[in-house]
């Protein structure tokens, strides 16, 4: 279901901390590439000839995966590219992604779905599944040839962006998604709740005068969508979790049987509604940054594992569009080459998350929700793997972006860890 | 030399590097004070004959609106020309900024003119602060959004002070469509700084509990020194928003009438009124009515802002004010 470029790197990275906590490895390891295969872990491996890279004192990880980047092809080419967003999620750590279809025109025909995986086959820095739409235009309205796209190579459905308002829609979507073997991704949104919202709908944005976004805008269709699933006993996705009432009804769902997932964002699990009053447009997302109960709930979720998939809804915006005051400003940031560094800066330095649960997350958490094979570290697998060095101090910059958008909110701060090598799907897909 | 004083004891030199007006809670209690004393010499400056003043001679002041405003946009430039700055008015009808030119580009063209000052008012909120990031000039939020109106809280706090003589301890009762309102939002940040109370009023859909506390029962306005109304924005209630059923039924449980007012209170507007919706005639016209104050005091606390942002260090109230 992804596609990107052939080839394939032969390499010994030489003297890692191997850390693959799914696969129960950790400890100081030469690993041997043949052919983008994972071919020999061990002490003093041989070389065969190929390329060594020291790796001592740095930690080699399963790859990320980001079940959720927007890169704006086709239409937006200015903000992001596959070529672009693609060398971002090398840069990051990723190893696959996977890119949502609110483009312009909206994926909601096989016909697309092939242009953009020929493409990805010329261009993609790492591999990439293309979701389709649930509806034609993603309007709401008329179901798209689902079984067509998902022969075509669609890794998922979604109208991501925007929710399917109308209920009927929803469950005749998942009722005909039992065709496709694919996983149904749900943006959760009462648009009439909604309405005029920039920020959520608290304490900050009543003393600022900005439109409230509020919880229960997202919860309500949490609660419809987990409910539509276990009638219809299709899989559901829950995208970019916000609110404590959302993390709830998800977990009263996984108890009763029901197949939901969800996914959080590095920006919720890192920022509350306090952020907002900078009314920097870069801390402008939907849905909104909530309130710190909310932040702690997302946590205790991912910890947990209720939440099995961290994305980065990496979302690249012009800076004419985004460099405006707050509430002209669209919803989004970029995170793919943030991410891994933000987390583990903000969570596991402190000590409020294992290291081995945010590579879990990134991980083979999104993996397996839609049923893509698992980075590993051992022998025989596809090499996706990273390499990073958690003693290393950067800070990020709006000119170091691989990605064409520079609109991050974590622009002039000061990180912990970097990616120094990812290895996708074979292929040196970075290199510091 | 003048006879002009400061009234309420000494001047506080404002803090050299406060650059910007842009939100109440930008100030202290001490610059409150300093700009309201401040305030009091100009209006007595205002009695005189000769109502220029050469304090700002040579500076220019750039008023940028983006929204409707009389009173606000007027008052400003008045100001400015009573302390004798250049002034140079831009509104958003007529001018590039009707042709989609950025708010960015705008202030980028305008600061290549080096003003003192820039005043703006603009639909959005953060606008003033995204323009003081922009240029040199100082930057005075005339209303962004639903966010903030500074200079109008000021004004406000500089009528109750001359009018009922205190403003420590007294009780405001904010009636109407506060969701909406900057007004609201600056005066009871306002009012805190100085030690008063405010308690919002009005239909359940329109309150803020978050910012203060909050009734849906007109009769709460009893305990009130002030009763503030506010505007009622038409565009709100156009059916279907569902704020509330209709203006109609506004009028009928939140409008300011004489029978709703206890001896002594005091009623207040920021103006431009809806007579007969929010505030009944009767009320706006009568002795209670403090809403004629307050189109006066807009000028003299523009005035007194303006100075304020434009003079660094203790200058003396009297100098400034002397006559050339």
């Amino acid at each position: 279901m992804l596609a990107g470029r052939e080839g394939t790197d032969d390499l010994v990275i030489r003297g890692a901390r191997v850390l693959d906590p799914v696969e129960g490895v950790d400890a100081t390891l030469d690993v041997r590439i043949d052919g983008g295969t994972i071919a020999q872990i061990g002490d003093a491996v041989d070389a065969n000839g190929h390329r060594v890279v020291d790796a001592g004192g740095l930690v080699l990880v399963p790859a990320f995966v980001d079940p959720h980047v927007h890169l704006r092809t086709p239409g937006r080419e200015d903000e992001e590219t596959i070529a672009s967003g693609t060398a971002a999620a090398a840069a990051g750590g990723y190893c696959a992604i996977l890119a949502m279809p609110n483009t312009e025109p909206v994926v909601d025909d096989a016909e697309i779905v092939r242009a953009l995986r020929e493409r990805a086959a010329l261009e993609a820095h790492v591999p990439v599944g293309f979701f389709a739409a649930i509806t034609k235009d993603q309007a709401g309205a008329e179901l798209t040839e689902m079984a067509a796209l998902a022969d075509a190579g669609a890794v998922g459905f979604t109208d991501d962006g925007r929710p399917v308002a109308a209920a009927g829609v929803m469950r005749r979507a998942l009722q005909y998604n039992a065709v496709t073997g694919r996983t149904i991704a749900v943006h959760c949104e009462e648009p009439t709740l909604t309405v005029g919202g920039h920020a959520h709908a608290g304490v900050v944005a009543a003393e600022l005068g900005i439109g409230g976004w509020p919880s229960l805008g997202e919860s309500l269709m949490v609660a419809r969508d987990v409910d539509l699933a276990a009638e219809t006993r299709q899989p559901v996705h829950l995208m970019h979790l916000s609110a404590i009432e959302s993390v709830e009804h998800l977990q009263r769902a996984q108890a009763a049987g029901v197949r939901a997932s969800g996914e959080v964002t590095p920006h919720h699990l890192c920022l509350t509604e306090e952020a907002v009053r900078s009314l920097d447009p870069n801390v402008k997302m939907n849905p909104p940054l909530r309130t710190e109960h909310d932040r702690a709930a997302l946590l205790e979720a991912l910890r947990g594992g209720a939440i099995a998939a961290i994305a980065t809804d990496h979302a690249p915006h012009s800076l004419d569009e985004k460099d405006v005051p707050f509430e002209a400003a669209p919803f989004g940031v970029t995170g793919l080459e943030t991410a891994f560094a933000a987390l583990y800066t903000t969570l596991v330095v402190p000590g409020v998350l294992r290291l081995e649960t945010l590579l879990e997350r990134m991980s083979a958490g999104p993996a397996a929700i839609f049923g893509l094979d698992r980075p590993r570290i051992a022998t025989g697998a596809p090499a996706n793997v990273t390499l990073l060095d958690l003693g290393a101090k950067w800070r990020v910059r709006s000119t170091d972006f691989k990605s064409r958008s520079t609109n991050s909110w974590l622009l002039g701060k000061r990180l912990h860890g970097r990616v120094r090598l990812t290895i996708a799907a074979g292929r040196t897909a970075f290199e510091a | 030399m003048t006879d002009l004083r400061v009234v309420g004891g000494e001047l506080v030199p404002p803090s050299p590097e406060r650059r910007h007006l842009l939100s109440i809670s930008d100030l202290e209690r001490e610059d409150v004070e300093r700009l309201l004393a401040t305030a009091r010499s100009f209006a007595l400056s205002q009695a005189r004959e000769t109502k220029k003043l050469p304090t700002l001679r040579g500076r220019l002041v750039v008023n940028l609106f983006y929204e409707s405003s009389t009173r606000t946009s007027s008052s400003f430039e008045l100001a400015a020309k009573r302390l004798s700055a250049d002034t140079l008015t831009l509104k958003s009808a007529g001018s590039s900024v009707d042709k989609g030119e950025s708010l960015r580009d705008t202030a980028q063209t305008l600061s290549a003119y080096a003003p003192d000052v820039i005043v703006i008012r603009h639909p959005e909120a953060g606008a003033g602060a995204f323009v003081s990031r922009l240029t040199d000039a100082r930057v005075v939020n005339a209303g962004d959004g639903k966010h903030q109106h500074p200079t109008q809280a000021l004004l406000d706090l500089f009528v109750m002070q001359e009018a009922i003589g205190r403003l420590e301890g007294l009780q405001v009762a904010i009636v109407g469509d506060v969701l909406h309102s900057r007004v609201a939002r600056s005066l009871v940040q306002a009012l805190r700084l100085v030690g008063a109370g405010a308690i919002f009023v009005g239909p359940p859909a329109l309150l803020v509990p978050e910012v203060a506390p909050c009734s849906h029962d007109i009769d709460a306005i009893a305990d009130a020194d002030v009763v503030y109304v506010l505007r009622m924005q038409r565009e709100r209630m156009l059916a279907g928003a569902n704020f509330m059923p209709s203006l109609r039924e506004y009028t009928a449980r939140w409008g300011i009438t004489p029978e709703r007012l206890r001896p002594g209170q005091r009623v207040m507007h920021p103006g431009p009124m809806n007579r007969g919706v929010e505030i009944d005639a009767r009320v706006a016209d009568s002795a209670a009515s403090l809403v004629v104050d307050q189109v006066g005091a807009g000028l003299v606390v523009r005035m007194a802002v303006l100075y304020d942002l434009l003079t660094a260090g203790p200058v003396p109230v009297e100098a400034a004010v002397e006559v050339a």
